[in-house]
This record gives structure tokens, sequence and C-alpha cells, in this order.
């Protein structure tokens, strides 16, 4: 079938068998390596990528289904190549991964969490990964991380605003 | 921090984790995400049955399909490879990526189908026709210890693959004499790591440079070796690719059969060939089960509570093959009486073949199963003497004047202050409120319950408990590597030869150069070597790169210094033990003259003129570090010299329960942690925090369960449950730093940290809770619908 996927801003036209999920066609058709498989039947959350800015799992997600959606992939998210954004610095700055597989689906996650709530609660940031399996860290720097990043673009709004 | 002199500049100081950009960016390399022209995408076809003969492979349909390139079954992989390598010493059981004949366990592969996409791999793989005749599984490990239980491997004779006995002391005078002894058994459940990232591997055979190239998601002690050995190949044909990304491993990671398979495709059929095991796979014929082990222990102790002997028996079910797996019960040998002072042991440590799926390493290789062990017969001691177990603890740990400290089984602890560890964690807790809190709990109808634990992370693998266990194994080095080279303009690069799974290795390493050359680690490049390229190595286990990988560059950093004196001492006219290294450039300590960093390197490279007679150009140093304290064989009464560095950690834990439904809730969890000299604080931190969550699913969750009949039936995260940021609690942790004798900072090891006392300190927890109930679980995991039926029984 054909499909008109917009991913990170750019529209591909593309020929896809029906069957193919959302996750295989991030990855292989579109290159976009970064979204990841981990269980495939929508538990662990490493495929996550934000479709109109919300969070889904593109391993349940047929390519065909996301024709319409704006898909936003880990790719998308750093403003220019070697740039990193607000949530992502400070996952770095947290140290909110190791092996880092689970890792843009948790920074995506929270970029959808900040957008919504920009003053979360630890409850409302557990809340939001709860979904996404984490092995290495035990989360506890991931929602450091995301809480960082809350604080620190409520004080770049701030400066901003004034 | 207490103890310690921190005169670091960098070491244990606040840094950012180097690799951490790559994984926020969705720009790593994992190597699922190795994408080579022409590649060729395998899948396998698995055993239905706990154990069957293969009466045919029919693969004629699905080798019709267009798309479709091969079909291969045991035979054939049989016929053109050899068996693959396995730790103890039995080698009758023959394992092969493929099953031969016979398939022992639900889950195993039998076939592999080959086509030009995943997909079509898949819808292929239901086009293979296996005819089977089921056989009747054995699946119980004391059956299976039993003389008159149906082999596994009837070649082989019987189920035991190893069953020793050592005994270190006068365990029966100590019995006979001690006025009091007690006996229990616990059982550690079938857990694993279960990485998110399944096992990957990419591999292609160039047949016009005869080298086979693999990209693989790997953890794995002589990976290259075994990989060659089983594909005939020579060493130097096949090329590791150690800059992938791995995501997750704790240990699991080997990936032997999955590689061979793949590059005997690559070969087959000209081409790359890629695997990637969907979860299914990973779950059952991923062979990367946890220990499953019964102990059955009997202590000996006085009415203080001080305990004299040991006697431990370990019975594991390994499942249908082996690897490495069963030496998981002779790690423990060297931490075998945990902190305390107990003077005498006997041990008998059995691994018995099943038709369950085969383990491989699990994080902490057997020492958080037996750690578990030794912790709830403290607790038992306890609970006969009518004395508090932290007491008891106390009572018996090892004191910090008593270090070194030989243990009976043979080997020397390095260093520890385990009371102070202690003091320092409980004031941070607030002891008495914490009892409070529980009382408080208690009295408003909650089954509320404290449980603490403490334990040793023995750290710096060297393997000896290969020799150990397998006689016929004399491996007494257990190296690691580094090599520096300083450019033409003047930057430093390190190679590492080793992939990573999240360890931070590529910071540790610029870390400990940079402390050494007295340079900012972030303008430190660090690569990671082909197997072809890299200088000797034993690859990231057993909490060992802190003290190995940052050993080997802290000696290869000094060795450049001295080559940098050296230089300036020839350049200055005058001797180089009046000189001085500072900030890279060397100076005279009495005339103040200095030669800076950019002119040693520009005599380096390009003043040949001016260098020493007989030196070589360039500015390159390397070093092979043994593993310290390591090196000996076991002594003929089975004593060895273990790891060289033990960490120590005190978990305490309140929590409570349901009555209703047996849910828990855990209201506080701290721990106190001593892993010697932290180098990067971030990294020790996550990797405690990421332990205690895997222990809070070793405790309460996770399972490889099987039916009767030997089916796996948790084989995907909605029966096999890992903690999820809503299970796990925030944890406080209380760094303690005692510097260990033999490392080149002080450090020890923390890779393992947390997961080898968090399930211990819960199942003592819960036996706190239900005690009022006189209820007691004595096998992990404690799940929740256990908890709420036992005390549904206990009241009714």
């Amino acid at each position: 079938m054909r499909v008109e996927l917009l991913v990170n801003n750019r529209m591909h036209s593309l020929e896809v068998e029906p069957r193919r999920t959302l996750l295989d066609c991030l990855r292989d058709d579109l290159g976009l390596k970064g979204t990841h498989a981990g269980c495939e039947h929508g538990v662990c959350g490493a495929c996550t990528v934000l479709a109109d800015g919300k969070p889904v799992r593109s391993c349940l997600m047929l390519a065909v289904q996301s024709d319409g959606h704006a898909i936003t992939t880990i790719e998308g998210v750093s403003p220019v190549p070697g740039v990193l954004s607000a949530v992502q610095e400070a996952f770095c700055e947290a140290h909110g991964l190791q092996c880092g597989y689970c890792t843009p689906g948790m920074v995506l996650v929270g970029h959808a969490l900040l957008a919504e709530k920009p003053h979360p609660t630890h409850a409302d940031i557990v809340a939001a990964i709860g979904g996404n399996l984490c092995r290495c860290t035990g989360y506890a720097q991931i929602i450091e991380a995301i809480a960082l990043a809350a604080a620190r673009l409520r004080s770049a709004a701030r400066e901003v605003g004034g | 921090m207490g103890g310690a002199a921190t005169t670091f500049r960098f070491v244990s100081r606040k840094r950012r984790v180097r690799e951490d950009r790559r994984f926020v960016s969705g720009g790593a390399l994992f190597a699922a995400d190795v994408s080579l022209p022409g590649t060729k995408h395998a899948t396998v076809l698995v055993c239905p049955h706990a154990s069957a003969r293969i009466v045919t492979v029919n693969a004629a349909e699905a080798l019709k399909m267009p798309g479709v390139h091969a079909v291969v079954d045991g035979r054939e992989l049989a016929a053109a490879t050899e068996a693959l390598y396995i730790g103890v010493d039995a080698p009758a059981v023959k394992r092969y990526p493929l099953a031969v004949e016979r398939a022992r366990y639900a889950g195993e592969w039998v076939a592999a189908i080959v086509a030009d996409t995943r997909a079509l791999a898949e819808d292929a793989s239901e086009k293979v026709h296996v005819a089977y005749e089921p056989l009747a599984p054995v699946l119980d490990a004391e059956e299976a210890y039993q003389p008159a239980s149906v082999p596994v491997h009837p070649e082989h004779g019987s189920n035991v693959l190893l069953d020793r006995s050592f005994v270190w002391g006068d365990v029966d005078a100590a019995f006979a004499s001690a006025p009091h002894s007690l006996s229990y058994r616990v059982r550690w459940g079938r857990s694993s790591t279960v990485p998110i990232e399944t096992f990957a591997v990419v591999a292609h055979w160039d047949p016009w440079r005869e080298l086979l190239d693999v990209w693989a998601s790997i953890q794995m002690p002589r990976f290259a070796d075994q990989i060659a050995r089983a594909l005939r190949l020579p060493l130097n044909a096949v090329r590791v690719h150690q800059d992938v990304d791995v995501g997750g491993s704790y240990g699991v990671k080997r990936g032997i059969k999955h590689t061979v398979l793949v590059g005997y495709l690559s070969r087959r059929l000209g081409c790359p060939v890629k695997l990637i095991e969907d979860r299914l796979q990973n779950m059952s014929g991923g062979d990367m089960h946890g220990p499953e082990r019964l102990f059955d222990v009997a202590l000996a102790f006085d009415d203080r509570g001080a305990i004299h002997a040991m006697r431990m028996r370990a019975i594991d079910n390994v499942g249908a093959y082996t690897g490495r797996a069963p030496l998981q019960l002779g790690k423990p040998v060297g931490a075998i009486v945990g902190p305390y002072r107990i003077g005498a042991v006997a041990y008998q440590a059995i691994a018995v073949t099943s038709n369950k799926t085969p383990q491989e390493a699990v994080r902490g290789f057997g020492q958080a199963p037996t750690n578990y062990a030794i912790e709830t017969g403290i607790e038992r001691v306890a609970e006969a003497l009518h004395l508090d177990g932290l007491e008891v603890r106390r009572r018996n740990f090892i004191d910090r004047d008593q270090f070194p400290y030989l243990i009976p089984s043979g080997t020397t602890y390095d260093s520890g202050d385990y009371h102070a560890v202690v003091a320092k964690t409980l004031d941070h807790v607030g002891w008495s409120n914490l009892l409070a809190e529980r009382a408080r709990l208690r009295a408003a109808g909650a089954l509320a319950g404290i449980g603490i634990a403490s334990c040793l992370e023995p750290s710096g693998a060297n393997s000896a408990f290969e020799p150990l266990l397998n006689p016929k194994n004399t491996t007494t080095t257990w190296m690691e590597s580094c090599r520096i080279t300083v450019d033409a303009l003047g930057g430093i690069t390190l190679t590492i030869h080793t992939a990573s799974a999240g360890q931070g290795h590529e910071t540790l390493a610029a870390t400990a150069a940079g402390e050494v050359l007295e340079c900012d680690p972030d303008r430190i490049r660090v690569v990671r070597a082909t197997s072809l390229e890299s200088l000797p190595g034993s690859s990231p286990v057993g909490s060992r790169m802190a003290i190995m990988l940052g050993g080997a560059v802290y000696h290869a950093a000094h060795k450049l210094r001295r080559q940098l004196v050296l230089l300036a001492a020839h350049r200055l006219g005058v001797a180089a033990a009046d000189l001085h290294y500072r900030n890279g450039g060397v100076e005279d300590r009495v005339s103040g003259r200095a030669v800076e960093w950019l002119e040693l390197v520009e005599i380096a490279h390009r003043h040949y003129h001016l260098l020493p007679p007989q030196t070589e150009p360039g500015l390159v140093a390397m070093h092979v570090m043994q593993v310290p304290t390591g090196g000996a064989l076991p002594t003929a009464d089975g004593r060895i010299h273990m790891y060289p560095c033990f960490s120590f950690e005190f978990h305490v834990v309140l929590l409570s329960i349901d009555r209703e439904l047996g849910t828990l809730k855990i209201h506080r969890y701290v721990v106190g942690h001593d892993c010697g000299t932290v180098i990067n604080p971030d990294i020790v931190r996550g990797m405690t925090l990421g332990g205690i969550a895997h222990g809070i699913g070793a405790a309460l969750l996770e399972e490889h369960a099987f039916d009767g009949q030997g089916q796996p039936i948790s084989q995907t995260f909605m029966d096999y449950l890992l903690p999820s940021a809503h299970e796990v609690p925030q944890v406080e942790i209380v760094q303690h730093v005692t510097p260990s004798p033999h490392t080149v900072f002080g450090q020890k090891g923390s890779g393992e940290s947390g997961y080898l006392g968090a399930p211990a300190a819960l199942a003592n927890a819960i036996n706190d809770a239900v005690r009022p109930l006189r209820i007691r679980f004595e096998a992990l995991p404690i799940r929740i619908a256990a908890i709420g039926d036992a005390i549904a029984c206990a009241s009714a």
C-alpha cells in the first residue's frame, strides 16, 4: 500500500506491506535506527515514538495507520546535529541511562510529558515513564533527568518571558 | 565519604558520562542497526516439546517460496562445525547451535531459515515441517540427580555435570562442639537479567579476504576464540567489531550459538546474514536463564550467635546444555562466608542437566543466590536465640583490623569496614524511628516488616573458579589491556578492547588516563579496537573493569609519563630523577626549566635527532594487566584465592503487605555501599540502583516458569514481569569508602552492586512482616499471589 508519512517534519511517500509495523518502517524503510525493538508486544516501550505529540508504541502501530499523523522519532528531537534538546541534555547531566537501549523512548516520553505538564510532580513523572521498561538504571536517574529538564525549561521560559 | 584521601583531580568527581550523548540522540550503533548491502535475514524454528527425537526435517515447501535462500538443520550444521565450548569437564554433553537428532528443551532451535526479509523468513518457517517423537522430560533437579533418572544426554551417562565436595577446616568438630545448630532449605528461582535488547548478530564472510566480520550484541570472554574454533577458522580470520553498543547484558549476552550459526550461514550463502531474536525466541531459546538453585544449609553456632561452621549443599538445575553456567557454583567459593568470621565450611556443588532452557552467566555469577542463602541463615540464628538479626550480624562481622582476612576456602579479603558502613547506614536511616514506623504500621493493622542484609561483591574477576571446578582448565590469567597513543598534534587516544553494555568504559578509561596524565579527560578520545587489533583482554565480567581497565589505563599512562620524562631529560641534559611531570610538561625541579607537552610531542614525532639514543620515535604506551593477587592454581585440598577485591553492601528495607491482596508497599529502602574509591559517582550510583531494581525483580516478580510438561509459561513481558518505575521505590544510598590496597586508585567493583543483597533483604522483610501469622517464605520469587494465598491459609 502507498502511504504518506510525516516523520520529523519530512514527508515520505512509501510503498509498504499492510502488515508492516511503524517500527519496522521507521528502522528499515526510513533508516531511522534510533527507534528500538524490545519486546514487540507492546509492553517495554523501547519502540516509543510520538504521534501528534503523544507517545505510542511503534511495534503496535502499523505503518499504514500512521498516515495522517505527525510522527516524531528520537532523531527529530535535537534542534541541529550535535546540539541536544533540554530533555536530552538533562539525561546526560543526570546520567539517566546506562546501555541506552530504552533511552530514545524515555526521552520522547519526557518530551511529551513536559509539553503537557511543565510542572510535573514525582508521581507525574513515574506515571509517564511507567510504561517504559529500563533494565539498567532502576529509574531514579531517569526521573531526576526529567525533573531537571522541567526545571530548566521553566527557568528558560521565565527568562524569555521576562 | 569516609576514610579515603580525596586527592584526585578527576577520579571521584561528578563528571558527565561521555557515552550518554550518542544514546540520548539515537546515534548509537546497536548490532541490529548494522545494515550491510545484500544482507539476508535469518530466523529459527524451535522445538515445541521439552524432549523429543527429531525424526525428519522437511524444508521442501519453504524452499520453494520466492526470496527464501536456505533452510539449515542441525545435522548439516553439526557436520560443518565443531561442538561449542563447555566450561565443565563433560565432553559427551555436546552442544551445537541447532539440535541434532534430539531436542532437549521447548524452544530449542531446530532449523534456521534465511530469506530476503525477516518477515519472509518467519513466513517460511511455518512451511518447514518437522516430525517429532516426544519423550518424557526430566525437569526437577533432585530427580535429575538420582542415578535412575533418564539422562538428558544419554552419551554422558547421567544428568550430573558437576558434583564436587569441599571441606575447608574441621567442620565436623565445630558442629560437635557448638552448643547449637540448625538447618534449612531455601530455593532461588530461575530468573535472569532479561535485557531490553534481545540478542542480535550480523556476520559477513568475505571469501576474497577469507575473513569473517562479526557485529554482535555480546559480553563474552574469549568470544572470537570460540567462534573461530567452532567454525574451524584460524582466530585471525574472525574479526569482531567491538564498537557495537550492547543494549544491556548484565552477564547473559554470550551469543556463541547465534554467531556460529550466522557465521556458517554467511559462509554458505556468500552474503551478510543478520539474526535478531524476537522476544519469544529470546525468552526460551536464547539460552540466557539464570541459576535455579536449591540450598540445604546447616549452621553451628554458640549462645552469642557467633557462627562457627557452615555446611552448604547447592544443587543447580542448569537446563539442557552447559556453557560456563555451572561455574556459577564456583564463584561463590571466593566469598562463601560472606562478611562473617565463619571458621569452617563444607560445600557441595552440584549441577544437573534437565529439559529446561540452558543457563547463562547472570549478574554476580551465582553470588546473589548464595548471599540469599547465607543471609537467611543469619536470620534463623537470630530467631533461634531470640536475638536481633542486626546484632547477630555485628557479632559475626570480620573486624576492620582483621584485614587482610583469609577465609576457609582460600581467598583473602582485601579490606573493609563493615561495622562503620552499618553504623553510618543506620544513622542515616534513623534506626529507632524505623522500628517505630514498623510498630505504627502494625498497630494500624498492617503486616509490616523490616529486612536487612549484608553481603559482599567479589570484584576484579580472575575466573579462578574455572580450574577449581574443572581441573582440566589450568587458566591462571584473566588479563585486561589498554594502549595509549599521542598523535603528532598532541591529541591523546586510548584504545580499549571490549564492547560495552552500558558500563561507561570510555568514561572510566578517559578519567583514569586524565588523572595520571594530568589533562582534561574530555580531551581524550577513546576508541574500540576490533578483535584483530586488540591487545589481550577478558571482557567486562565479574565487576572487573574499574579495577582491570582502570588499572591497565593507569599503568599505560604511567609508562607514557616515563617516556616523556626521558625525552625531557635528554633535551634538558639533566638526569631523569631530577625531573617532575606536571600537567603534560616536564619540569626540572632544580633549575625550573621545563619542556612542555607540544614540544615533547614534536620531538617524539619529528625530531629523531633530539631523541635519546635507541629510543623508538612516536609516543605509544601499552599495558597488559594481570589481575592483582591472581595467578595461582587451586591447592590439592581445594582452596583457591579467587577475586582481589571485596565490596560491601548493607540493605535496610521497611515494607508492608496488604492482607487481602498480598501486594507489597516498600516504605523505605536504604543501602550502605562501600566499593572503595568511586571513579565516577553517577555511574556507580546508577549501577547500584539498577542492581536493586533487578533484585526486586528476582525477589518478587520474575521467574522463568515451566509447567509439568516442561513448557515455558512466562515467555512474554505479560508473564515474566520486569519491575517498572511503579514497582521500584526511591532508594537512598549511603556511600562509604574503604580503599582497596590492591588497586591503582583504591577502587573495587560495583557492576553487580545492589543485586547481590536486595533479594535477601526483601525476603527477610517479608518474613518479618508475616511472622505473626507463623508463615515463612523459603523460595524466591515471593510473588504477590503466593503471599496472598499464604496469608489466606494462615488466617483461615
